[in-house]
């Protein structure tokens, strides 16, 4: 079946207005104009189209959050900070068809009346921020951005904002400080960036992906986009794939697709022969899954969350049979200890305690103790002591990780060394 | 040494500066601004943009210090950032670091005493299906092995 977002993505030249436009793209914007913006948000809303940020949150509803009468600017904010391990989805979008994003971008912009939005790209994605430097430029030379947009009387400028290195700008109000020129500190919620946003004014945050299907459910409808995926989950989800695979790489999939099928169609199975021992299969802030229930979960949101973990970001790692969990954990631990921001002590307290019990099993110093000290650590990050999530986003995997390879910790301390072969030993993360 | 902007970043600056409603908001483009001039953020620099900005020194800084990605000193021409993060562990990062020290012979942290290469170690960089991988300044390499590191190192002069 021809997909939504990567259709042209092996279109030579995709990324030239006029080679995008033969395939298509813009053609949503004379579509829209005739509507109102209700009506778009209404599409969408009947699309079914769920946030591909990480949360899954209806992207029409997100929307009719803007306060109805406000006299404010309203702003709208393409979160491309992508920075989750794992996660390197949006990054293809930009590379292989950008105009469809910056379409996309034009659409929710008209829905929620928004004259001013922003791109917000991680600081390391330098490329793709001249790639998109230059869409923007050729969108604008056609009349697609500016003033008064193709005589409908809507006005919209899209700008580049770029970070410079720091995962927890990805977190929306994070990201809502570093665009004020802040340090990335989130804020409490409520108030909501809808209520009041940037600049305290109503703003909405969409992740790239979740944009970029707009123009495909604008043009053909919300019914076109249903009959993709499942019920709860329609339409296709980007997967970035790594690990210990054949195939590394971005692959659209239809939501609902069983993890086994993807794994070994379009991945090439497993590397070098190897049998499975497990998958991440949203990201490092989620659970992994065994062998034995990847082989029995798909990927969309109801599948994954049954299966508690998540389809998150769509960042799918692989784990062969050879592989140390100690020394992965020991690996996602250091990214969330390094990334904290710092501002709530269970977080920033308990990201280091995690990293450091963690390194101590797995250099073989672990005490008997350690894995309800983990426990209790975790426990004592999660669920709303924080100011944002992202405590919640170690917690998770730790306790995934102890509750399903947790013989691993254990051997680990009864040996005092890993029982892996290891070529590295002694070159720690 | 004191610093500012060529007459060609002010113009840059200003641009940036009808980008947003308030003025506070071009303090990280303008730090990029100056990393692009002078390769990395210095305490005058700092205090020059709090004048542009209407801002204390103070806060500049705090916001300087809070971004992996803004150099607060001098660091090497060519900087190389080996991702030794999650994914990237799974296929071989640590082999890279450790080519990687042994060619430069310096630790990760360092520069060359020639000023030719700093060697870091940094988490994700949305590449992790192309692993083992690095950046150097702006640009990806990817799907690397000692061959390729070889290749690399030598055309950056
Ligand atoms: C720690 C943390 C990091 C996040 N990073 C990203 C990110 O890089 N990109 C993104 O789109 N959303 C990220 N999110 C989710 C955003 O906060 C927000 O929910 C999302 O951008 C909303 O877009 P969506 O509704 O289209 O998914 C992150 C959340 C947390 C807690
Ligand atoms: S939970 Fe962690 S990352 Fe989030 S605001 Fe608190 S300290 Fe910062
Ligand atoms: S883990 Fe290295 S690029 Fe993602």
């Amino acid at each position: 079946m021809e997909m939504i977002l990567s259709k042209n993505w092996s279109v030579k030249d995709q990324r030239k207005i006029d080679v995008a436009m033969k395939n298509g793209a813009y053609a949503s914007l004379e579509k829209i104009f005739k509507m109102s913006p209700e009506q778009v948000t209404e599409e969408v809303k009947l699309s079914g189209l769920r946030g591909r940020g990480g949360a899954g949150f209806a992207t029409g509803m997100k929307w009719t959050f803007v306060p109805k009468e406000t006299t404010r600017p309203i702003y709208l904010i393409n979160n491309l900070d992508e920075s989750e391990p794992g996660t390197f989805k949006d990054r293809a979008i930009v590379e292989k068809d950008p105009h469809m994003m910056i379409e996309g971008m034009i659409i929710a912009a008209y829905a929620i009346k928004s004259h001013t939005a922003y791109i917000y790209i991680r600081g390391e994605y330098h490329k793709q921020w001249e790639i998109i430097e230059e869409a923007l430029k050729e969108a604008a030379k056609k009349g697609f951005l500016g003033k008064n947009i193709l005589g409908s009387g809507f006005d919209l400028n899209i700008y580049q904002h770029r970070g410079a290195g720091a995962y927890i700008c990805g977190e929306e109000t994070a990201l809502l400080s570093s665009l004020e020129g802040g340090r990335g500190y989130p804020r409490i919620k409520p108030p909501f960036p809808a209520i009041a946003g940037a600049w305290g004014c109503p703003t909405i945050v969409n992740n790239t992906e979740t944009l970029t299907n707009l123009p495909f459910i604008l043009n053909n409808g919300a019914a076109a986009f249903k009959k993709f995926g499942t019920e709860k989950s329609p339409g296709t989800k980007l997967i970035s794939a790594s690990g210990h695979i054949n195939r590394p790489g971005v692959y659209e999939i239809e939501m609902g697709l069983p993890i086994r099928t993807f794994l070994e169609e379009h991945l090439g199975g497993v590397w070098k022969g190897q049998k499975l021992k497990g998958v991440v299969p949203g990201g490092s802030s989620f659970a992994p899954l065994t062998a034995e229930e990847a082989y029995q979960t798909n990927l969309d949101f109801e599948s994954c969350a049954a299966a508690e973990t998540s389809l998150g970001s769509g960042g799918f790692y692989v784990m062969d049979e050879t592989t140390c969990m100690v020394r992965l954990l020991q690996f996602t631990a250091k990214f969330y200890e390094h990334e904290s921001c710092g501002q709530c002590t269970p977080c920033r307290e308990g990201t280091g305690w995690v990293s450091q019990i963690v390194r101590r099993i797995e250099s073989g110093h672990g005490r008997e103790r350690d894995l309800a000290l983990l426990n209790d650590v975790c426990k004592n990050m999660m669920n709303g002591r924080t100011i944002c999530v992202f405590a919640d986003a170690l917690a998770m995997p730790v306790l995934g990780f102890l509750k399903k390879f947790g013989n691993e910790f254990e051997e680990h301390i009864k040996l005092g060394r890993c029982p892996h072969s290891v070529s590295l030993r002694g070159l720690r993360a | 040494m004191a610093f500012e902007f060529t007459k060609e970043n002010l113009q840059k600056f200003e641009e940036t500066l009808k980008r947003y409603p308030q003025k506070r908001a071009a303090l990280l483009p303008a730090l990029w601004l100056v990393q692009e001039q002078q390769g990395w953020v210095s305490k005058e620099s700092m205090e020059y943009l709090a004048k542009l900005l209407d801002l204390t020194p103070a806060f500049v800084y705090e916001t300087a210090t809070f971004y992996t990605m803004y150099n607060l000193k001098p660091i090497g021409r060519h900087h190389i950032q080996v991702c030794n993060s999650v994914c990237c562990s799974l296929r071989g990062s640590q082999e890279t670091v450790a080519t990687l020290k042994k060619k430069l012979e310096i630790e990760v942290g360092e520069s060359t005493s020639d000023g030719r290469f700093h060697l870091s170690t940094v988490e994700c960089l949305g590449s992790c299906g192309t692993a083992p991988m690095m950046q150097i300044n702006d640009d990806y390499y990817e799907d690397l092995n000692e061959e390729k590191i070889d290749k690399i190192l030598e055309k950056l002069k």
